[in-house]
């Protein structure tokens, strides 16, 4: 367990510091210095210019400054928007809560209908069912994820009136910020209908931001279904006269399952970059909506805080998920 | 009498390359007989091909099919529903958007946009994932490392974010989106190559030709290269899809291609403040891009079968 966590840090010490120099070097790569890009076409006085230069350590050698980029960043400084003044570390974690919260239930919807989809499609094999479910699986698999959420805007909120467009409660309800996850904070708050709000706020979204992640999870559970029920084992249960329903529910869901957390552990940057879509179109107030927010306000310190952040967040979950995987499958510890 | 056998072995060379030709040429056919027969038996993966080679023809010839020019206003024909629809116009298939312009043309001159797009993408970021994958499986050692380690930095971020910054970096537009999205793609493609490189290199064939005295250009792009290409290709078609999906979303978000051009994601962001007046304008698009991108990957997935040596039936 240990050589894996040590092998798996050495991949990422390097990597780390590979997202750092790219957060670092795309603000130097912009055309022109950044104070001329932040000053816009006004423009600066020179003593200004300068001043403003030495206040972001523009002047210094590029070394020097990367060496104070990577000390401020160890120290929890992420820089300071240039939007609204204050922290980017601040900003993000402001955010976050709603980004896991929608990611989370995009995950769980995705797990809960893409896991029987797979099993049904590989145990009736061949037949019409699976052709069909895996065919919807693979329009799900090519849907623009933008386009999808505006289609169910279209029919859902627009023509049927069933759920709100956008945000993520509706501006009746006043709660309070306790966990950031509006789901909790709506169930703690006097009132009644908050939680109601909440969640029809999240159904839209979760389905658009799970989709990609259903039609993957379906397929490989599909694949990996397949190969373990032509293990044999599998014929052994079945010569011992097990009945179908526990075969296929205990002897080999469960090392198909093993198949199934990889694909969910490497999901998780896809859901990531699925959530600036999903994000932008419902009004999302999470990370998503803020890095295209960022990206449009050229707010660029804000773009390189998010940049590292959630790299160095998809970096710990990827790690995370290798670890499981070795206390799930041994065999991997040994190889 | 030196110079004679020279010429004589030159000739020899000559011929014997010749050979080497045709049997390449013979191979190469019986090998995509062979796929062709594993391919067709999947019919929706054939259906999947003859629609791309449709797409593929309305991209090309976008000029002599579309019946009218992409950006020309027809002022009596404002959000003409399309015809289908109650009030529909023979003259405008797919309708009108808010400025009078027909959806059909836009769609097909669209069609080239986006197919433009994703090759160009998948020659990018296939070119540079052989060539890096390549160098790094066969001098391995410090180059492989840090070939490596980039294309890990590159993959820590999520590709449309680092598509993202790069065209925030770069400013919009449709080059730039590509040569973004293209990067993010590359080091799926380095890890392939860098992997069935690792497994060809100490192989016989591989070796022998080292014997012989072949340059490391000749072992790595003729030797090896044409035993990698299985996964390779099967990739580069996924790539496709997911490079039309990527240009579509960068244009949706308005950093892609630029207006008047009517790439598929643009489309749909610029007719989305008249979704309530007229939502033919935004399914329409949308539909394209879905119908595109699914036919390719029911090729992909067709590819990947009759390519994966361990599905083969033989």
């Amino acid at each position: 367990m240990l050589r894996l966590l040590i092998n798996k840090l050495a991949v990422m010490i390097p990597v780390f510091f590979g997202v750092t120099l790219v957060a670092f070097g795309f603000i130097r790569m912009l055309p022109g210095d950044p104070v001329e890009v932040l000053a816009g076409e006004r423009g600066l006085s020179a003593e200004k210019h300068a001043a403003a230069l030495a206040k972001l350590g523009f002047d210094r050698p590029i070394w020097e400054q990367y060496f104070s980029y990577i000390w401020d960043v160890f120290h929890g400084d992420f820089g300071i928007s240039i939007i609204t003044n204050r922290p980017v570390l601040d900003e993000f974690f402001e955010r976050f809560p709603a980004t896991v919260e929608l990611a989370l239930c995009a995950m769980i919807f995705a797990l809960i209908i893409g896991l029987p989809i797979g099993l049904v499609a590989a145990v009736k094999r061949g037949s019409f069912i699976d052709q069909g479910l895996m065919g919807i699986s693979l329009i799900g698999y090519s849907m623009p994820v933008f386009w999808w959420g505006l289609l169910l805007i279209m029919t859902f909120s627009s023509s049927l009136g069933w759920t709100p467009v956008s945000g993520r409660i509706s501006f009746m309800y006043e709660v309070d910020h306790i966990t950031g996850f509006m789901l909790i904070d709506s169930l703690f708050s006097d009132d009644e209908g908050a939680f109601k709000s909440a969640i029809s706020h999240l159904i839209l979204p979760t389905i658009v931001l799970g989709t990609i992640p259903l039609a993957v999870i379906a397929r490989q559970t599909r694949s990996a279904m397949l190969e373990i029920l032509s293990e044999d084992y599998i014929r052994t249960a079945k010569a011992k006269g097990l009945s179908p329903f526990r075969i296929v529910s205990i002897h080999a869901l469960r090392n198909a399952l093993i198949t199934v957390i990889t694909v969910i552990g490497l999901m998780v940057a896809t859901l990531l970059a699925g959530a600036i879509l999903t994000e932008s179109i419902f009004s999302w107030p999470g990370i998503g909506k803020w890095v295209i927010f960022s990206v449009f306000s050229r707010d660029y310190f804000a773009i390189q805080g998010a940049l590292l952040l959630i790299a160095i967040i998809i970096m710990i979950i990827n790690l995370m998920v290798e670890l499981t995987y070795g206390i799930i499958n041994p065999k991997i510890l040994h190889k | 009498m030196n110079k004679i056998t020279n010429d004589d072995q030159m000739n020899e060379d000559i011929s014997q390359q010749k050979d080497n030709m045709d049997s390449t040429i013979s191979m190469l056919r019986q090998q995509f007989s062979e796929f062709w027969f594993y391919f067709s038996e999947n019919k929706t993966a054939v259906a999947g091909f003859y629609f791309l080679v449709f797409a593929v023809f309305v991209a090309i010839f976008a000029d002599l099919i579309s019946p009218y020019d992409p950006a020309q206003q027809f002022r009596d024909f404002y959000e003409t529903p399309p015809i289908w629809q109650d009030g529909g116009n023979i003259k405008f298939l797919f309708g009108t958007d808010s400025l009078g312009r027909d959806m059909l043309s836009r769609i097909i001159h669209g069609t080239r946009l986006s197919l433009f797009a994703g090759c160009i993408v998948v020659v990018i970021s296939l070119s540079a994932g052989i060539s890096l994958g390549l160098v790094a499986g066969f001098f391995k050692g410090w180059t492989e490392t840090i070939i490596m380690r980039i294309m890990d930095t590159i993959m820590a971020v999520p590709g449309l974010l680092m598509a993202l910054v790069f065209v925030a970096v770069m400013g919009p537009g449709l080059r730039n989106a590509m040569i973004a999205i293209a990067i993010t793609y590359t080091p799926a493609f380095v890890r392939l190559a860098r992997a069935s490189t690792i497994t060809e290199v100490n192989k016989d064939y591989v070796i022998a030709s080292k014997i012989i005295g072949a340059s490391k250009f000749r072992l790595m792009f003729i030797s090896i290269l044409p035993n990698c290409m299985a996964p390779l290709i099967v990739q580069a078609t996924m790539s496709f899809s997911t490079a039309i999906l990527d240009t579509a979303a960068l244009g949706f978000l308005g950093m892609g291609a630029q207006p008047p051009k009517p790439e598929w994601g643009k489309l749909i962001a610029e007719n989305l403040k008249e979704i309530n007046s007229a939502p033919w304008t935004v399914t329409i698009p949308g539909i394209a891009i879905l119908t595109a991108v699914l036919a390719i990957n029911l090729m992909g997935d067709g590819m990947r079968d009759a390519l994966d040596p361990k599905m083969k039936r033989s």
